[in-house]
């Protein structure tokens, strides 16, 4: 069904792609490929250790409550139950971000959705540990339910969390970067939209295990399908009341994260909890439901925009309102508040720019990072709205585009620092292969092409918790037969990272990808490295890797050339030899190069690491949207809509991803069609949908369909044509120019869908997902003289009072805020220079 | 992963001896054939068995004889995967091999069989939970609740039928055969089922389904449209079953028109078959007997899709099965969604 075009490589300037890559750039076999399709690769579930017993968590039936008595007598006379642990047993707090430690591995007093884990039981087998834990009484006392964000605005009392801004409002954020009014006032046209983009989940395959093994000498090893070991390490230490030298987490190869495995879970600190309890080894394996209640998916965002445009097309300033329905914690919630109006200004010259954000506590399972990470749903808003605002200006809605792109290496209004910038390529790439010019607004009925595009962040510039240590570190050692061994605390979560450490240093060092024997993921073995999020492996680990690889190369030159006697700058290292570039023939063997180096200075190790650039931003939250570079899509989606019905068929679509340069090109391919498969289940059909019972009978609020059947996600059946283009527009700042490719592609899906439904019959749908009803119901409202829209109504009214004023570089802004002290923040302290470019 | 509770396993080789073991303790005992529906359906507790029979071994009630001309008989421990496959019952019953072509995916097939596919579990998404999730809602009428959560004032069980090929078996008059302890009977398919989510059949529970008969051919056409979400593995949310029979003049002279997912039986809609017959065939009869098709269909909030469009979508299917049989030009396109992918 895929029709691919050649790969297209472009504009390659000298800071990315460099003459003579040998490796990088070609498709290239993964290094973890055969065991995967052999079934060999070791998962979480897969471990099994002696004396193993299995645990189960028993969790809330009810979705806000009052924990009154946990009768754990029937469970523990149970034959072949060997250990349970209730709240009291952990204490201490955790979460992601510092700023919301707010869960504990088992409920205390509160439970604050259905799912949330009250009690941890340990049985010989996995089978009497669940029959146990059905068997696990608990009395709760109802509280009242929150199940909307306009709700929560509605009831401040009871708070579910006492640290939240105000009432059950967890976060409030409002912006303001330039003189906003100022700008509307110069705008010919001033567009006003309503959007909404439903939550849905990861869908990892792999569903979350965890083993924990006790040590003799009181340490303990987990191992874990997680994305990110370092921070679930930190987590553990601080629960577990043990020292972090103590603890071990190896990350297993993850069967997919997509974001769903970025958090410390209850049940990877508790399964550690219950191990060193026991003295026995702890597995636990979540079902499918227990996925669904883990979630931390994409958070359901209600929009509003206000963008003002001058007659021929270009924007003069943007006000967007979004409001997330956080679930029941904090989770990355504030870092997912911040995302939803941070990138809005990285794809179009936007001057002037203001953001204002909520973000409500519910009483269902925590959204968090999805693919994407809070900017899929603006994205979707803007880009359905720049496609009603070519409409009304008269301007192709590609044009219009082109129109706006950001130029290259300047800085936005919300003083984020672009560098190179593919969109233009992207843009004309789809626009030409599905010939949109021609034939948008011109199809048939019932047929249409939609347009959208967007952008991404290739790592967040700032981690999580703050430092000033390295992002990323490897540390490679040689052995003196040619062996050479990467140790690296970057996790493989399918995504391909293995290939690409060792695709880096295979490439610096001219060794073959098997030459190199990888040691990843390991808090004991490896350097740190911060995790498989916010699309950061390639470019920090990468750009550690080079480092490390050319030090060691430094050394084995020197080495080789005095053994050689020929000036360093002559030495190339490539088919596993170093030899004289005028001479090819006259060289060493690379295990003879190796033992040239170790006889010269030593046993042979070296480190590189990575930090970021620093960004120019200075005010209260400009630590979410910096990123060494940005990556670039444009899609164009062709539909078929049946008027009778609403029913519609996806049947092609074409994506251009500006990557940079590609480090391996079969993997870029996979994570466009990838994000291709998994924005169309965004854009058609997957929702993460709760059902409330009726009020005068129940209290119950629950996830519809925790299963995999019910919660819809497309087929292999369901899936478009592909055409896909990779454009390579290399960034200084990537590793051989590389930029991100694991998120950014899926972003234009689902504005490209309502934006081609629209072309095929006429009717906006203001929402995804996208369900026939809807379009019916427009069809039928056109019929009746009505507008033909169906969306949500308006945003929620709240007083997001006044704004943080953050003059922009045009308006001789400095990154600072005016208004601190009218907002009560303290002076933020900045150590960066303005780049004026 | 969810795990099976404990209950004894019988896997008896001869009908008899099945027969005799189920009678036993027939409320207790639960036969499984591919258990593709069973086993689900234990693990999340809904469901619950003292004993499960097994027919896997049973000899004799597996194959497929016979063709259009005479009439066919197919055991019932016939898989899905074999009924796909067959060259004979594609060419005389190609609705029904559409219908069961469509039933969720590959791998199911070759384990799914017709026997269980025609005595299926009625579905509900406030049922088809595990033990945790239906703990949360306080259960519901048709497992350990009183309340029916879809219809809080109603005092049955309103579970949706759920098999893909009772509706165009119904259509073209199939029957099936009941073996028991006190002997075997030959009833109507249509006769297996009753309006009901929780005694969804009439069967007895120590009888075992061993043949499925389709009558002969005849004149008549048969179809089946199925709407769901997906390409593949989606339950119906609505399927079409029909048949036609025309005589030279275009004139019809049976017709039958069935619904299935939108009740917890398969529904005849008598009416607009009955619209059909004795009239010449264009697209104001169909049209007109598509509306007839709405009234018995009675789609609740227990399955995907917006109730209100798939009451509409009952009309437009029907009117898109009745064209495709009679031969007139397409209007609702049947989507990839309605044609089983083979
Ligand atoms: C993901 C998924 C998707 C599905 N999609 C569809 C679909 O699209 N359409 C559809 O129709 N079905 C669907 N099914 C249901 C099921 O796979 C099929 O209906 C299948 O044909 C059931 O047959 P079986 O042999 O596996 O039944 P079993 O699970 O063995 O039995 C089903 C029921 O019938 C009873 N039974 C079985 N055989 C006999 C017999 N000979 N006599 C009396 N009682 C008997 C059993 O006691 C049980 O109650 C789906 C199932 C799953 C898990
Ligand atoms: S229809 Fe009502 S009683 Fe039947 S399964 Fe659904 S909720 Fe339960």
């Amino acid at each position: 069904m895929t029709e691919r075009r050649p790969t297209e490589l472009e504009g390659q300037s000298p800071g990315g792609k460099r003459k003579g890559l040998k490796l990088i750039g070609t498709p290239h076999r993964r290094v973890d490929g055969m065991a995967k399709v052999t079934g060999q690769t070791v998962f979480a579930d897969d471990f099994v250790a002696p004396r193993m017993v299995h645990m189960k968590l028993v969790r809330s039936t009810v979705p806000h409550a009052r924990i009154l008595r946990i009768d754990t007598s029937l469970a523990e006379r149970m034959p072949g139950v060997l250990g349970v642990l209730t709240g009291e047993s952990m204490p201490n707090t955790f979460g992601i971000l510092p700023v919301s430690q707010d869960e504990h591995v088992l409920c205390r007093d509160l439970v604050r959705f259905v799912g949330d884990p009250v009690v941890a039981i340990a049985a010989t087998t996995e089978e009497v540990a669940a029959e146990a834990a059905l068997a696990v009484v608990v009395d709760y006392e109802p509280l009242p339910t929150i199940s909307s964000v306009a709700e929560a605005i509605a009831t401040p009392e009871p708070q579910m969390h006492d640290y939240a801004d105000q009432g059950n409002i967890h976060k409030v954020v409002s912006m303001r970067f330039g003189d906003v009014d100022a700008g509307f006032a110069e705008a010919d046209l001033i567009l006003e939209d309503d959007c909404f983009f439903e939550g849905n989940t990861h869908l990892a395959m792999e569903q979350h295990a965890t083993v924990a093994i006790p040590e003799p000498d009181g340490k303990i090893t987990v191992y874990s399908s997680t994305q990110t070991p370092h921070y679930l390490h930190k987590a553990m230490t601080k629960v577990l009341e043990k020292p972090a030298s103590h603890i071990r987490i190896i990350a297993a190869p993850n069967g997919g994260g997509f974001g769903g495995k970025s958090d410390p879970f209850n049940h990877e600190i508790c399964a550690a909890k219950m191990a060193l309890q026991l003295g026995r080894p702890v597995k636990v394996c979540l079902t499918r439901e227990e996925v669904f209640y883990c979630h931390r998916g994409r958070h359901p965002v209600q929009m509003h925009l206000r963008t003002g445009f001058t007659r021929d097309g270009r924007m003069t300033a943007q006000h967007l309102k979004t409001a997330l329905d956080g679930g029941a914690y904090g989770s990355y919630g504030v870092a997912s508040t911040y995302y939803t109006g941070a990138l809005q200004t990285v794809t179009y010259k936007l001057p002037r720019y203001q953001f204002d954000s909520i973000r409500a506590f519910t009483n269902k399972p925590p959204c968090g990072p999805k693919r994407g990470h809070g900017t899929p749903q603006p994205r979707f808003g803007f880009e359905v709205h720049l496609d009603k605002a070519a409409e009304k200006l008269g301007i192709c809605p590609g044009e219009l585009r082109l129109k706006n792109v950001v130029e290259p290496n300047t800085v936005t209004a919300n003083y984020l620092k672009v560098g190179s910038i593919g969109l233009r390529k992207c843009i004309e790439a789809v626009m030409e292969g599905s010939n949109f010019k021609e034939r948008h607004r011109k199809l048939p009925f019932g047929r249409g092409l939609g347009l959208a595009c967007s952008s991404y962040l290739t790592g967040a510039g700032l981690p999580i918790y703050w430092n000033h240590m390295p992002h990323s570190g490897v540390q490679l050692k040689f052995d003196r037969s040619g062996g050479i061994a990467a140790f690296c605390g970057e996790t493989e979560i399918g995504q391909g990272s293995d290939t690409v450490l060792a695709a880096c240093i295979a490439e610096v060092l001219g060794v073959d990808l098997m030459d190199i024997r990888l040691c990843v993921a390991d808090t004991d073995l490896t350097p740190v490295d911060l995790g498989s999020y916010s699309s950061r492996v390639t470019i920090m680990m990468g750009n550690a890797a080079i480092q490390a690889a050319e030090r060691a190369r430094e050394l084995i030159a020197k080495a080789v050339a005095e053994k050689l006697e020929l000036p360093v700058s002559r030495l190339v290292f490539a088919d596993r030899r170093v030899f004289d570039a005028e001479d090819p023939e006259k060289g060493l063997d690379w295990p003879d190069a190796v033992i040239a180096a170790e006889s010269k200075f030593g046993t042979l190790g070296t480190t590189g690491s990575y930090s970021p650039p620093r960004s120019p931003g200075k005010f209260r939250g400009a630590g979410v949207g910096p990123s060494p570079c940005y990556s670039y899509s444009a899609c164009v989606l062709e539909v078929e809509v049946d008027p009778e019905t609403g029913l519609y068929t996806v049947d092609h679509v074409w994506m251009a991803h500006d990557v940079g340069q590609s480090i391996n090109a079969a993997s870029v391919m996979g994570q466009i069609e990838g994000s291709i498969y998994m924005g169309l289940g965004e854009a058609t059909m997957e929702e993460s949908a709760f059902r409330r019972l009726p009020a005068r009978l129940s209290n119950a609020l629950v996830h519809k369909f925790p299963s995999l059947l019910e919660y819809k996600s497309p087929t292999f059946l369901d899936m478009p044509k592909m055409t896909t283009y990779v454009i390579e527009d290399p960034d200084p700042n990537g590793p051989f120019g590389a930029k991100e490719v694991g998120q950014g592609p899926l972003l234009p899906m689902m504005p490209a869908l309502a934006n081609a439904i629209y072309d095929a019959v006429g009717v906006r749908v203001d929402q995804v997902p996208i369900g026939p009803h809807m379009i019916l119901k427009g069809l039928d409202d056109k019929a009746k003289g009505k507008p033909g829209r169906y969306g949500p109504g308006p945003f929620p009214a709240f007083d997001f009072g006044e704004p943080l004023d953050v003059p922009t570089l045009d308006e001789g802004g400095d990154g600072k805020a005016t208004n601190n002290a009218a907002r009560g923040l303290r002076e933020d302290r900045g150590t960066m220079k303005i780049i004026k470019s | 992963m969810m795990r099976l509770p404990k209950f004894r396993f019988e896997m008896p080789g001869t009908l008899a001896e099945a027969a005799a073991i189920v009678a036993e303790n027939p409320d207790r005992t639960r036969l499984v054939a591919g258990g593709t529906d069973l086993w689900p359906n234990l693990k999340r507790r809904h469901q619950e068995a003292g004993c499960v029979v097994s027919l896997a071994k049973v000899a004799g009630i597996a194959g497929i004889a016979g063709d259009g001309a005479t009439g066919v008989t197919i055991g019932a421990m016939t898989t899905l995967a074999e009924i796909c496959e067959n060259d004979m019952l594609a060419r005389d019953y190609p609705g029904f091999v559409r219908a069961v072509r469509s039933i969720s995916a590959p791998v199911l097939r070759n384990m799914g069989t017709i026997g269980g596919n025609l005595c299926l579990d009625t579905r509900c998404t406030y049922y088809n939970q595990n033990e945790e999730w239906r703990r949360s809602i306080g259960y519901c009428m048709k497992a350990e609740g009183t309340v029916c959560w879809v219809a809080p004032g109603s005092s049955r069980c309103w579970a949706t039928s759920a098999t893909d090929s009772a509706p165009v078996l119904c259509a073209i008059g199939a029957t099936i055969k009941l073996v028991s302890t006190e002997g075997e009977r030959v009833i109507d398919l249509a006769a297996l089922y009753q309006d009901d989510g929780i005694d969804y059949l009439t069967k007895r529970r120590d009888e075992i389904l061993t043949e499925l008969r389709l009558p002969a051919v005849g004149g008549a056409k048969s179809s089946y449209w199925k709407l769901r979400r997906r390409g593949s593995i989606d339950f119906p949310v609505l399927g079409v079953g029909a048949m036609l029979e025309l005589d030279d003049q275009g004139v019809c002279t049976r017709a039958a028109v069935w619904l299935g997912a939108v009740r917890s039986a398969p529904v005849a809609c008598a009416d607009a078959a009955a619209h059909l017959v004795g009239k010449k065939i264009d697209e104001n009869v169909v049209a007109e007997a598509a509306k007839l098709a709405r009234k018995p269909a009675a789609p609740l909030d227990n399955t995907d899709f917006v109730v209100a469009w798939r009451k509409t979508m009952v009309e437009r299917y029907v009117d898109g099965v009745l064209r495709e049989l009679a031969g007139l030009p397409e209007k609702v396109k049947n989507p990839r969604h309605g044609i089983a992918c083979v």
